[in-house]
């Protein structure tokens, strides 16, 4: 049963940081709520009040702008997926969106509460450190930004202080000659990713060297991460199946899996062993051809 | 402390104070009284709950219920017109496309919130359009057709 809480309904961002500001640690911030009223069902999470975001318009926003793409936190799941800007420039995201859950917990879930949930086998956080996303968080003293491969630092914990509240996610004009893919293996299609694995390849013009590689790792550790010595196995060179299986040996070092209903830590590793050249090798050819 | 909640249930507008800690279906079911709209799981796995809110399918168990305020819910009760079913609860009917009947209403909202968006949905779209529903009686290939009947056009009359 979830405990009685009271509830408010800010309508700005001002109001809800000054409610935040006023109730500290005895508050929770729920938005679309598909993660959180999970949680407090259970009696996991029991705070006192509740600063329910949803209505807040100003943060619901897909903007496409010089410098890249800027998406509100309130911003659902869905209007990702049917974004025709975004599916155009940035299609990953789209393929993430369309195996995130199910379509009613995409109508209503949002994006930036899928982020502040901090669940390690959540879908989004891997392809947006892939893609070498930002995220904005505000509070009372004012906002600061930070790479999202930062913003997770535990399981289930993520860098927001007392009265901060996420408020954009950016994501930069990838380079060309560029391609970003994503997939998770998972027995039941909505389901959370057993292991998820999003590759990012950048090739130097001509030559077919890999010039940058980003690959990041869901559910492979207590907070999605970024295999940086899988990366440099890659960087800076001709890729050869040899060097894309070193590539997921080296990432395999770089995890520390649970196990858990879904899987073994071991089976996570050779998931990663597995799955790291694979997506890198789909990256690698979809760059070729953009 | 009690919050008032003012929404439309099936085009009925209702004022009534509900506790924050309420959740859609619950609302649903025991202050506005309709229970066709089913709580299976309640814990936003099966879709029994599902109901159209703004014309949008969501679970009803994963939706506080003051996060509707203002907004016009459709419940499986708001399909029919009078006696007349919609055409896709004729085609269920027609093609038996269940058998307990638990996972119904919400098979229903889901597929009628895929055809709003997209009246001609391929049979992958129909399958993705009903993947937060399940049906323990593996009814799928019958609801499947029911749809596909509608979709091409079978149950026009039924309109």
């Amino acid at each position: 049963m979830i405990k009685d809480f009271e509830h408010f309904a800010p309508k700005t961002l001002k109001e809800a940081l000054a409610l935040l500001a006023k109730y500290g640690d005895d508050c929770k911030v729920i938005c679309g709520g598909q993660s959180l009223l999970i949680l407090m069902r259970q009696g996991l999470v029991a705070p006192k009040y509740m600063v329910d975001i949803k209505g807040i318009s100003e943060l619901n926003y897909i903007k496409d702008e010089k410098d890249g793409l800027k998406i509100g936190a309130t911003t659902t799941h869905r209007a990702i997926e049917k974004s025709p800007v975004i599916k155009k420039k940035y299609p990953v995201l789209v393929e993430m969106e369309t195996r995130l859950a199910s379509i009613q917990t995409r109508n209503w879930g949002t994006i930036g509460g899928n982020i502040c949930h901090g669940d390690p086998a959540g879908d989004p956080v891997p392809v947006l450190i892939a893609l070498n996303a930002t995220l904005t968080v505000a509070g009372a003293k004012g906002k600061r930004s930070m790479p999202v491969e930062n913003f997770s630092l535990d399981y289930f914990e993520v860098d927001l202080k007392d009265g901060e509240l996420l408020t954009e996610i950016q994501i930069p004009v990838p380079p060309p000659r560029t391609s970003t893919v994503y997939t998770k293996f998972n027995i039941i299609e909505s389901d959370l990713a057993t292991v998820s694995v999003a590759a990012s390849v950048t090739l130097g013009s001509g030559d077919g060297v890999c010039q940058n590689v980003r690959i990041a790792l869901g559910a492979a550790a207590p907070m999605a991460i970024r295999a940086k010595k899988a990366e440099k196995v890659l960087k800076g060179k001709k890729i050869t199946e040899a060097l894309l299986s070193e590539a997921g040996e080296v990432a395999a070092t770089e995890t520390e899996p649970i196990s858990d209903i879904a899987a073994s830590e071991e089976y996570r590793r050779e998931l990663v062993k597995v799955l790291v050249p694979r997506m890198t090798k789909e990256a690698l050819a979809r760059a070729k051809k953009a | 402390m009690k919050k008032e909640l003012k929404f439309k249930v099936n085009g009925q507008p209702y004022d009534i104070f509900v506790e924050p800690k309420k959740l859609l279906v619950e609302v649903l079911r025991d202050l506005v009284g309709l229970t066709g709209t089913k709580r299976g799981c309640n814990s936003s796995s099966c879709g029994a709950c599902t109901v159209m809110l703004n014309g949008m399918a969501v679970k009803s168990c994963s939706v506080l219920a003051l996060q509707a305020n203002g907004a016009e819910v459709v419940t499986v009760e708001g399909l029919a017109t009078g006696n007349k079913l919609s055409p896709l609860q004729k085609a269920f009917l027609d093609h038996g496309a269940y058998q307990c009947g638990f996972c119904t209403p919400g098979m229903l909202m889901s597929s009628t919130a895929l055809l709003a968006e997209n009246p001609k949905p391929t049979k992958q779209q129909m399958k993705e359009g009903i993947d937060g529903n399940i049906c323990r009686c593996t009814g799928y290939n019958s609801i499947i057709r029911a749809v596909t009947a509608v979709v091409k056009g079978e149950y026009k009359e039924a309109k």
